[in-house]
């Protein structure tokens, strides 16, 4: 499977999924530049990092949102390509209108960085048809604004068509509905606060993250 | 010409900044102060002939999130 890692300025976690994928897929994946206007043909995966992009200046992704690259990202999501935004990634995604909703301030105030226990919601979809439906798995989240939100009616939309990958099992930012991630319409978009690229292998305390790359890897080919 | 913007979160959304600043004025010892939002505001120094259309899209398109922001443009003298 090809892939590609784009770089925001700022971003931190943008190393962490490069070698995620390129563990799961034995291919390294293109990194890709913020201010490059094309991405390359034939991705399986188009992969947005976590972490600070412009630091988080305006509010978390605004600026990543705006940047040349995200006309081919959007373009290339349009065409059915997977697209993973993981949180900064989720904030970017969101800010550049590919998935409903936004991300707030947590609703304690404080920087969140622990393991917490998520709900799969959904395995239904290429990025969580490695789980099983209503699984508990645990992965890492670190971040102080993943408190998602949207009006009670996309919430409602979201629910009803099964697009809730993720929730969290217990309340760690005040989100919505408990909602730790999203897909898109067409299913080939996901958005999610919690870092599944901090959970490949053992030495991590688990690998309930590889999950999520192995069936992409699965379902793309 | 000057412009100033004002951005603040929309009736109804929750904000926990607020809050905390609300809560810290209470614990200051100041009474009846029944909400707090904060805000961000954005001051623009641009051409005299930049269009109120053009200034509309800065915002939507950029300084505010409409998802949960509302916004409001100030000419200023």
């Amino acid at each position: 499977m090809k892939a590609a890692v784009v770089v925001f300025p700022g971003s931190n976690c943008d190393r962490d999924l490069a070698v995620a994928i390129r563990d799961v897929t034995g291919t390294a994946p293109t990194m890709v530049w913020h201010g490059d206007s094309e991405l390359p043909d034939g991705l399986g995966l188009i992969a947005l990092p976590g972490g600070f992009s412009y630091g988080d200046y305006l509010r978390c992704g605004a600026i990543s949102a705006r940047s040349p690259i995200m006309r081919a990202v959007v373009e290339q999501a349009g065409r059915g390509v997977p697209v993973l935004g993981v949180c900064n990634g989720f904030q970017v995604l969101t800010e550049a209108g590919l998935l409903p909703g936004a991300l707030m301030r947590n609703a304690g105030l404080d920087f969140v960085c622990r393991d917490v226990p998520l709900t799969v919601a959904t395995a239904d979809s290429r990025f969580t048809n490695g789980y099983q439906a209503g699984e508990t798995i645990s992965i890492p989240v670190a971040h102080h604004d993943g408190n998602y939100f949207a009006d009670a009616a996309t919430l409602d939309r979201l629910e009803g068509e099964g697009r809730v990958a993720f929730r969290y099992a217990e309340d760690v930012n005040g989100s919505a509905r408990g909602i730790a991630g999203i897909l898109n319409e067409a299913g080939n978009v996901l958005g999610m606060m919690p870092h599944p690229e901090r959970r490949i292998e053992a030495a991590h305390g688990g690998t309930d993250g590889r999950r999520l790359f192995d069936g992409l890897l699965a379902a793309v080919g | 010409m000057k412009l100033r913007i004002v951005v603040t979160l929309k009736p109804g959304v929750l904000d926990p900044q607020g809050k905390a600043i609300e809560h810290a004025l209470a614990g200051l010892g100041f009474g009846g102060v029944a909400g707090v939002r904060a805000g961000r505001i954005f001051e623009l120094d641009v051409a005299d002939d930049t269009s109120d259309a053009a200034v509309d899209e800065m915002c939507r398109k950029l300084l505010a999130n409409t998802v949960i922001e509302n916004y409001r443009v100030e000419r200023q003298p």
